[in-house]
């Protein structure tokens, strides 16, 4: 099990502040948060590339800070797709198994096999230089799993390949990725939807800090606060002003009176998140088109409510004009409540 | 308009080329001229314009009053030169790996004061190292030898080859080097398993700079020595008399410059920095 107790850094630019979770060994652990959210830190601090100024960080109750970061049974595949120019891609793989002192036959079989893994036989005897993006980087993931390490952190490896290629590779990670299944897989993104496809746990960064840490589908579901809740889809979670007057919801003096599912708290300010797919197009509320974008088949609607902005998901493509007054209609089925202070207190009936 | 344009960068360069070539072309005729040739009027073209003669060449390495001895100074030069230029690329290269890689601090002293520190010393006139240079040779009697001159040229190299490589190392993504030591090396086995044989070009580069420096410097040579270690620039001055051989001078010049233009040629083709391609994107 890997530990962080109370770890802190003190990284110019991207600092990580008092971060604890427990990590399980046979765990993929997706770690999802915008740019600057401190998930590359947090991989670094991790591997031992940067230091920690607080705190602890142990393996199997073992302190990590003091052993070096080749002693560190890790791997990792960066952003980047980082592999040694002056090297085959048979060398380049076979390059963790070398320094850990296997022979060149026995090295260089099982980098073999880790190349057909990623779909890179009979490219061996390439240079890195030769391959397309997509196939620099399969001979990193390549290297990263051949060592079979502990822990193993993919730093968005996505992220630099293009869209089709994303796709494919994404696909293809759960076979990758269960030749370190008994290891901890740290994998960090921007996307919410490869954070909740590819983890068994999802932790949600914002600032340098850990908002929330739990199933994919249990912070979808109940995400704890408003900045966890706008990060978990995209397109995002829409936050409004709301008050409760007489047990009764008011988005903009308009009260909802459709609320059944929903314990609303008592009288008060409150912040309401609206899902994108809670609004959909007919209805009674009038909206006004500030933008429309394509996204894949679906249609990102983003909207002025007489309460506020919100977006709206339709399914196809469809034509909207900006400034263009439409009607749309809210599923309160699926709305959060949140206190004035971000905290999520939304209960349904059926919670009990 | 495009025609016009081409004519006249052409014409541009062919100025340019023809101002850069010629003194070589000068010197090479006037190597092949005799005394005669040379005093007689500004003439070119050999067999037309004057009878061609090889004395400037065989006197070079002739004995006897009329011999030149131009084998011990080009090995003078060639030992100070080279090894000045392998310890200073050494040494730099090292320093500035460090330099480029790990942050130092010692009061307000940062690693771009250390950086410029080495650089200042290029800054200075050479005239103001000179007599501390001389002083010091002389207090470990290492005046007018070769040991002593390869150590005022390590001074003199080691600048050029730390400022270089600091600026080479700070173009290869330290995720390289982070790399390795994740996949098993210490910090110097990254070094030498996959930053050094990725530098290629910038080694190169430094190399050639060294190379030149320390085989065309005139000045240090001629106040750090006397008669036994003579280098070939200063030779090549002494040819300097009431009577001057200019077609021995000449020849002398010619065969002090085609070391670093064979070198030149040898290297051009490492001097790309393409080496890095596949490293980082």
């Amino acid at each position: 099990m890997l530990t962080l107790k109370n770890l802190s850094t003190a990284h110019r630019k991207r600092p990580l502040h008092n971060l604890s979770a427990n990590l399980e060994s046979g765990k993929i652990y997706t770690i999802l948060g915008r740019t600057g959210a401190g998930k590359t830190e947090l991989l670094r601090t991790v591997m031992g590339l940067d230091d920690i100024s607080d705190g602890r960080l142990e393996l199997d109750g073992q302190d990590l800070v003091k052993r070096p970061v080749r002693k560190r049974q890790m791997s990792m595949v960066y952003q980047q797709f980082i592999n040694y120019p002056h090297l085959t891609v048979l060398k380049n793989v076979a390059f963790p198994l070398r320094r850990q002192g296997q022979s060149v036959s026995d090295a260089n079989e099982r980098a073999l096999a880790a190349l057909k893994l990623v779909g890179l036989a009979g490219f061996e005897d390439r240079m890195p230089a030769e391959l397309s993006g997509g196939q620099q980087q399969r001979v990193a993931i390549a290297r990263a799993i051949v060592k079979k390490a502990r822990i193993l952190l993919m730093d968005e490896p996505l992220a630099n390949l293009d869209y089709k290629l994303r796709e494919k590779l994404r696909e293809e990670f759960p076979r990758l990725l269960a030749q370190n299944a008994d290891g901890i897989i740290l994998y960090s993104t921007t996307e919410p939807a490869e954070a909740m496809q590819l983890g068994h746990e999802m932790i949600v960064m914002h600032e340098g800090r850990i908002l929330a840490k739990a199933a994919p589908e249990e912070i979808f579901e109940m995400p704890a606060t408003v900045e966890v809740a706008k990060l978990i889809s995209d397109p995002p979670v829409s936050i409004v002003d709301g008050t409760i007057v007489d047990g009764k919801l008011l988005l903009g003096g308009t009260a909802l009176h459709s609320i059944t599912d929903l314990k609303l708290p008592k009288d008060g300010s409150v912040q309401v998140g609206i899902r994108p797919d809670a609004l959909s197009v007919g209805g009674d509320t009038p909206a006004k088109v500030v933008l429309a974008e394509f996204s894949g088949s679906d249609t990102i609607v983003h909207l002025s409510l007489e309460f506020g902005a919100a977006v709206m998901l339709v399914e196809g493509i469809h034509e909207f004009t900006p400034d263009q007054t439409i009607s749309v209609s809210l599923d309160t089925s699926s709305l959060l409540i949140f206190s004035a202070e971000g905290e999520n207190i939304t209960e349904r009936h059926s919670d009990g | 308009m495009g025609r016009t344009y081409n004519i006249i960068k052409y014409l541009c360069l062919l100025a340019w080329a023809t101002f850069v070539v010629f003194p070589f072309l000068w010197a090479l005729s006037t190597s092949f001229k005799d005394a005669n040739a040379v005093t007689s009027g500004a003439r070119y073209i050999p067999w037309l314009e004057f009878e061609p003669s090889v004395e400037g060449w065989t006197s070079l390495f002739a004995s006897g009053s009329r011999g030149i001895n131009i084998v011990t100074p080009f090995m003078n030069s060639a030992s100070v030169t080279l090894l000045a230029s392998i310890v200073s690329l050494g040494l730099g290269t090292l320093a500035a790996y460090g330099l480029s890689r790990f942050s130092y601090k010692a009061g307000f002293i940062k690693n771009s004061d250390i950086t410029f520190f080495f650089i200042s010393q290029r800054i200075m006139p050479p005239i103001v190292l000179a007599i501390p240079f001389f002083l010091m040779l002389k207090e470990i009697q290492a005046l007018d030898t070769i040991f002593g001159l390869v150590i005022v040229y390590v001074a003199l190299l080691l600048p050029i080859a730390v400022w270089v490589m600091t600026d080479f190392f700070a173009s290869i993504p330290k995720e390289l080097d982070e790399m390795a030591m994740i996949d098993g090396c210490t910090p110097i086995g990254a070094f030498f398993r996959v930053v050094l044989p990725n530098s290629t070009a910038g080694l190169v580069v430094a190399g050639m700079f060294c190379l030149i420096f320390g085989w065309n410097d005139f000045f240090f040579a001629f106040i750090l020595t006397f008669t036994e270690t003579q280098l070939l620039p200063v030779a090549i001055v002494s040819l300097n008399s009431s009577v001057t051989p200019w077609w021995s001078l000449s020849a002398f010049a010619l065969i002090s410059v085609t070391p670093l233009a064979l070198i030149a040629i040898v290297v051009e083709r490492f001097m790309s920095r393409g080496s890095l391609a596949g490293a980082f994107r």
